[in-house]
């Protein structure tokens, strides 16, 4: 047994080894033999990114039945957009001086709402150990679940920025604010998923998860608003490029520690 | 010569509650085990540890001669688990939960080897219905094909009876014996006294985190096993 | 908890009690220290330092709660890097006692940051006319305050001692990180923060000319506050690494 365990490990194509294929079970089941299982393994980067893959699939198929994340956050971000647009009516002078910071306080309200359901989703219907026990390091939970949290939020702008410029009649639609929501929203959700999966089997974790990141969001908030109002106030890149700096600084440090520290997430449990 | 599952003096404690107290079991390759125990003794929490989803506080745990500490997260696929939970997802259709397993398998072509499961646990008929339509049973029969699904050698299923009709359990009971004699580990908890002497090769009595009674099924007779189930809840 | 660790814990408890005598000595030092450096900066700050020329009246008057500011602001520091450096050890040796460290000295930092901030709007009334400005610094260390307040609350909502540690530790690393980001995104966003100590920015309001006398008791707070740091540090690590103790004792006896 032992023997055969070490060549195990060593090429690890072992589960057709040890056990041969199970005959069929009942009689009324398929006659013909169960087809051998082969896997890949220890692929590399290559099979690491498949899986990533095929969780950011996962999440997309599964939301795109439900659409319990997308729809809840695009609702509560163009109801927010109203909000705001009936609050300063009256007071501001000039809408484009609120727009900019209402689309990114919009962002990152809204934004809780999905992030709040990456993981309490899974807690709540209890499938999280199925990933948990998947032959993989966690970091590829972590990068599938980011990059559907990303393309979620993603999509709830494509609504909410036609929404201000109904509202608000500022158009926001253009390059730079474009390049600079891609950033802030990458950096948004690398430190959110990571919290997300942090906060998700912890008591009130649907109040905690605002509490926690939203304070950790102040630079991306800061260089957002900023680059947006430079933007709408027809500034030239030269004015406002150290914001675009900000904001890449943000994702490349926090994208890299989640990544090194969210394999310790479940270590003690 | 090391069993295909290894549990030594395994000690597990969750807050205040000391849960597994120096566990020691051993399964081995075409074995059947069956756990018994009240609630909250500890066989979930056994489960749990053997799986590596939960880390023994002291103890050791070693699948074919290979421990987590060693082999790493690839040790992960020797092992399929059916949960309390179903670990599936109800937006999805049986295939396309098995799919998803089968990739973060490294499955290649697993088409094939979906169906096959599928047949096995006669689900293959409502392949294109959401999870979410389907009956208790019907749901614990795919819990059981998604484990599985990779073929692994080691087996532990948590009350894989619950919620199954007599036909679905007797099903469930020649799947057991199928796989177990393709040289598999299967471990198993269930509440079913007849049920469990039926379907093991041997019946450990877990009482308070220690493994107090263990016995062959070949030598234990039925009113045998329901003694020593009583006569282990009783206080000493 | 392991029964290792209770056992490594309960030889620490007694190697501490064998040297017991010299330790509380070295605390009871440390202590008077601190107790002699804040009285000292009090004093200092109202009647040794000389008042700042270039200011009158209220200004003038309130200028000198400068010394108290600068003090809590060099003693948060600390305790937010010694957290950090709590946090990462933590992480890497798994050894409880850091986590212990870390969260002893956040919970000080909060209470000396928020010493910052207050003592910052109370000056900002007379010198900007207003209790409350997006001047970065004023801005960073009140979000850094709230950011390690989140982390109180999160520690408080988890009941596994490990998961807590492990979590908190996460936590605080991502807390400290921020902190030169959202300083550096909020002084480029506006700045009227008074430069102190070197005068290349144009722009600031209520800078004054620094005297020798001034110096000197801006050094005596930096030193007043990083003892009364130490000293509240081992006092609470203390208080932690027995209460960890007492539990484990507590789960031993349960079970």
């Amino acid at each position: 047994m032992n023997n055969r365990v070490q060549e195990m490990n060593e090429d690890l194509v072992m589960p057709g080894e040890v056990a041969a294929a199970p005959e069929t079970v009942r009689n009324a089941g398929p006659a013909a033999p169960s087809p051998s299982v082969q896997m890949r393994t220890n692929g590399g980067l290559g099979a690491y990114m498949r899986k990533v893959r095929a969780i950011t699939r996962k999440e997309l198929q599964a939301e795109w039945r439900a659409k319990e994340v997308f729809s809840t956050m695009t609702i509560f971000g163009i109801l927010a957009v109203l909000v705001f647009g009936m609050a300063f009516d009256l007071r501001v002078p000039k809408s484009d001086m609120v727009a900019p910071g209402v689309l990114w306080v919009v962002l990152l309200f809204a934004g809780v709402l999905g992030l709040n359901r990456s993981f309490g989703a899974e807690v709540d219907r209890g499938s999280l150990p199925a990933l948990l026990l998947a032959p993989m390091d966690r970091s590829a939970i972590y990068f599938g679940k980011m990059i559907a949290n990303l393309i979620f939020m993603l999509a709830m702008l494509a609504l909410v920025l036609p929404t201000i410029l109904i509202i608000f009649d500022v158009n926001m639609i253009k390059t730079w604010i474009l390049v600079a929501l891609l950033l802030g929203v990458l950096g948004y959700v690398a430190v959110g998923t990571l919290f997300a999966a942090m906060t998700a089997s912890v008591r009130a974790r649907e109040s905690m998860l605002p509490i926690l990141l939203l304070p950790l969001m102040v630079p991306i908030f800061v260089a957002g608003v900023a680059l947006t109002a430079a933007v709408v106030d027809g500034r030239t890149l030269g004015d406002f490029w150290r914001w675009l700096g900000v904001l890449s600084a943000y994702d490349l440090i926090f994208v890299t520690i989640a990544f090194i520290v969210f394999d310790m997430i479940w270590q003690e449990s | 010569m090391s069993e295909l599952i290894e549990i030594r003096k395994v000690y597990k404690r969750y807050g205040r509650k000391s849960v597994l107290r120096g566990v020691n079991l051993s399964v081995g390759a075409g074995e059947v085990v069956v756990l018994l125990g009240a609630n909250g003794a500890g066989k979930t929490t056994l489960l749990r540890t053997v799986s590596g989803l939960s880390k023994p506080d002291r103890g050791e745990i070693q699948l074919g001669g290979a421990s987590f500490s060693t082999a790493g997260y690839e040790l992960r696929r020797y092992i399929g688990l059916v949960s309390h939970t179903s670990l599936l997802y109800d937006n999805l259709s049986a295939p396309e939960n098995l799919n998803f397993f089968a990739r973060l398998y490294d499955m290649q072509a697993p088409a094939e080897r979906i169906e096959w499961t599928l047949q096995a646990v006669d689900l293959w008929r409502r392949r294109r219905d959401l999870v979410r339509t389907y009956s208790r049973g019907m749901v614990q029969r795919l819990a059981i094909a998604r484990a599985i699904l990779h073929n692994p050698p080691v087996l532990l299923l948590d009350e894989p009876d619950t919620g199954l009709d007599q036909e679905s359990a007797e099903m469930l009971h020649q799947l057991i014996r199928k796989l177990g004699a393709d040289e598999r580990a299967i471990l198993l908890t269930t509440h079913n006294l007849e049920r469990a002497l039926a379907w093991a090769d041997r019946v450990c009595l877990l009482v308070d985190g220690r493994i107090v009674f263990s016995e062959k099924t070949a030598n234990l007779t039925g009113d045998e096993l329901r003694r020593q189930y009583r006569e282990a809840g009783r206080p000493a | 908890m392991s029964s290792v660790s209770t056992s490594q814990s309960r030889a620490g408890a007694q190697s501490k009690t064998g040297r017991s005598g010299v330790w509380d000595i070295l605390i009871l030092i440390i202590n008077i220290a601190a107790t002699i450096g804040m009285v000292a900066l009090v004093w200092a700050s109202l009647v040794y330092a000389k008042p700042a020329t270039n200011l009158a009246g209220d200004e003038q008057l309130a200028q000198r709660i400068f010394y108290i500011h600068m003090g809590c602001n060099v003693g948060a520091l600390i305790a937010f890097i010694v957290s950090l450096t709590g946090s990462v050890l933590y992480l890497i040796t798994r050894n409880l006692r850091w986590d212990r460290m870390s969260q002893a000295s956040i919970e000080i930092g909060i209470i000396i940051g928020l010493g910052t901030v207050i003592t910052g709007s109370i000056w900002a009334k007379p010198t900007w006319n207003t209790f409350w400005t997006w001047d970065p610094r004023l801005t960073t260390a009140t979000i850094t305050v709230l950011v390690y307040v989140a982390y109180v609350l999160f520690r408080n909502g988890i009941d596994n001692r490990r998961t807590r540690a492990l979590f908190g530790s996460i936590y605080a690393l991502f807390a400290f990180l921020t902190i030169p980001l959202t300083y550096y995104s909020a002084r480029w966003f506006r700045s009227i923060h008074p430069v102190v100590f070197s005068g290349d920015n144009a722009d600031a309001q209520g800078g004054f000319a620094v005297g020798s006398t001034m110096m000197q008791t801006v050094a005596v707070g930096a030193i007043a506050f990083t003892l009364l740091f130490i000293a509240l540090l081992i006092a609470r690590w203390r208080q932690l690494s027995m209460e960890d103790q007492l539990f484990e004792l507590r789960e031993d006896l349960e079970s």
